[in-house]
């Protein structure tokens, strides 16, 4: 299949952006990564009369330092994430989740802010996002606004986004250098979305957690954070936790769905089989480090 | 619907065209700059046969416009053997391996392939074999086509 025409503008600045975005009053489609735009494109099921190509915009690009947080440019190509070495050691979450993102030639186009602003329910990013406690700059000619990712995904596909607004950064909040990373997914094959997927960050001092931020995903039918087991955690000694239990607490804040690849028992059962496993595997390294 | 002027590097020469911006970068290697060696599967991502060279990494060119490869270099699987005919190694280890069937979803292997191995770094077996999770053989021919990833990275298996 081809694409209907469509109007295509690639700008050099975020004004212009807006711009378009303001007079398209919500026929426009933003072109970052394009790796889930073009098949939409392709199939028709996305008939935009203009592209917006934010590609050629500098502003968007890099990742850079402000204080207490690690901005995103939402333009960052999934595989510079991977290969970032100071990224590795600021926020692993983020590098190891983007590992599982599609695949090695999709992640050399896809962006970090395209699958953010995306908001696929079994997508890595947007949980890791939630998990991580990242904040979502959105801008649009009436101004810029920042929403916390909880906030941000509100059903399968559907984020706070207002149809003028696009993401011009995101923002993760710095963990302590030793925080635990839990991630896991479960899928058919390499590259394809999570039938279960989970990812979690743990703050240690002196042997007790301090902070925790979970989320599942292809859980429910937008990232779902696992707040009944952050709160279990928080201020327990990693030593002599129930781990069942916390599991058994995680799995109540998902909402599951079932279909044709898994039943609603299946990713329950599955979900709380890898938080147990992947929470005890992660504790115990710790403990031989 | 826009038009718009595009001038890009495939293969080492310059190619200039006139594309509508739907135009995928797949189409226009193909049809308006004749580089048949872009194989075009299921035009919506999922099959990994299209996969091109832009700007040393290798990409899906279903899933790019051709407007957005304005000024960037490209390379096809045409542009792989020396001119003197000499296979580019990837394409020799395929052979040796016997690394395909019908040959359909070839071109996609040995671009993804050969951006990894000609790249800053000499990729590991895992790193290629990795890689491949983003192609579909349809004759499932995969176990030559895994020698042949894993010769490239110096395994002796």
């Amino acid at each position: 299949m081809k694409p209907a025409p469509f109007d295509y503008v690639a700008p050099r600045t975020i004004e212009e952006v807006c711009q378009h975005l303001a007079e398209a009053g919500g026929g426009a489609s933003v072109l970052a990564g394009g790796q889930t735009l073009m098949p939409l494109l392709a199939l028709r099921m996305s008939q935009p009369f203009i592209v917006v190509d934010i590609n050629r915009i500098e502003g968007l690009r890099g990742v850079s330092r402000a204080k207490g947080a690690t901005r995103i440019g939402p333009i960052v190509r999934q595989n510079d994430i991977i290969g970032d070495t100071a990224l590795a050691r600021l926020l692993p979450g983020l590098v190891i989740a983007t590992r599982h993102v599609g695949h090695h030639q999709t992640r050399n186009r896809g962006t970090v802010g395209g699958s953010i602003s995306l908001g696929e329910p079994a997508a890595e990013l947007p949980a890791t996002a939630v998990a991580l406690g990242a904040s979502i700059e959105a801008r649009s000619a009436r101004g810029v606004r920042r929403i916390v990712a909880d906030a941000f995904y509100l059903g399968p596909y559907a984020t706070a986004l207002e149809a003028d607004e696009f993401v011009t950064g995101i923002i993760f909040p710095d963990w302590p250098v030793d925080t635990l990373t839990l991630f896991r997914e479960v899928a058919r094959r390499p590259g394809d979305f999570a039938l279960v997927g989970l990812i979690g960050a743990l703050a240690v001092e002196s042997g007790r957690i301090t902070r925790a931020g979970i989320a599942w995903f292809g859980m429910g039918p937008t990232p779902m954070r696992a707040r009944q087991a952050e709160a279990a955690l928080i201020g327990q000694s990693v030593t002599g936790l129930d781990i069942a239990a916390i599991a058994e607490l995680a799995i109540a804040d998902t909402q599951p769905f079932g279909d044709h690849h898994a039943t609603e028992d299946y990713r329950r059962t599955v979900g709380a089989r890898i938080f147990a496993r992947t929470l005890g595997e992660t504790l115990q390294a710790r403990q031989a480090a | 619907m826009s038009e718009h002027h595009i001038t890009l590097t495939v293969n080492g020469h310059i190619s200039r065209g006139m594309v509508e911006g739907r135009r995928s970068l797949s189409d226009y290697l193909r049809i308006d700059a004749g580089y048949t060696g872009v194989h075009v599967g299921c035009e919506h991502g999922v099959c990994g046969a299209c996969t091109v060279i832009v700007d040393g990494k290798a990409v899906r060119s279903c899933l790019m416009l051709a407007v957005q490869a304005d000024g960037a270099s490209v390379v096809t699987v045409e542009g792989l053997a020396a001119p003197d005919g000499t296979l580019h190694p990837v394409q020799q280890a395929l052979r040796d391996a016997h690394g395909l069937q019908c040959g359909f979803c070839t071109p996609g292997i040995v671009m993804t392939l050969a951006a990894l191995t000609d790249g800053p770094e000499p990729p590991t077996a895992e790193t290629l074999l990795a890689a491949l999770s983003g192609h579909i053989c349809r004759c499932t021919g995969y176990q030559g086509i895994r020698r042949a990833a894993r010769k490239l990275a110096g395994d002796p298996a």
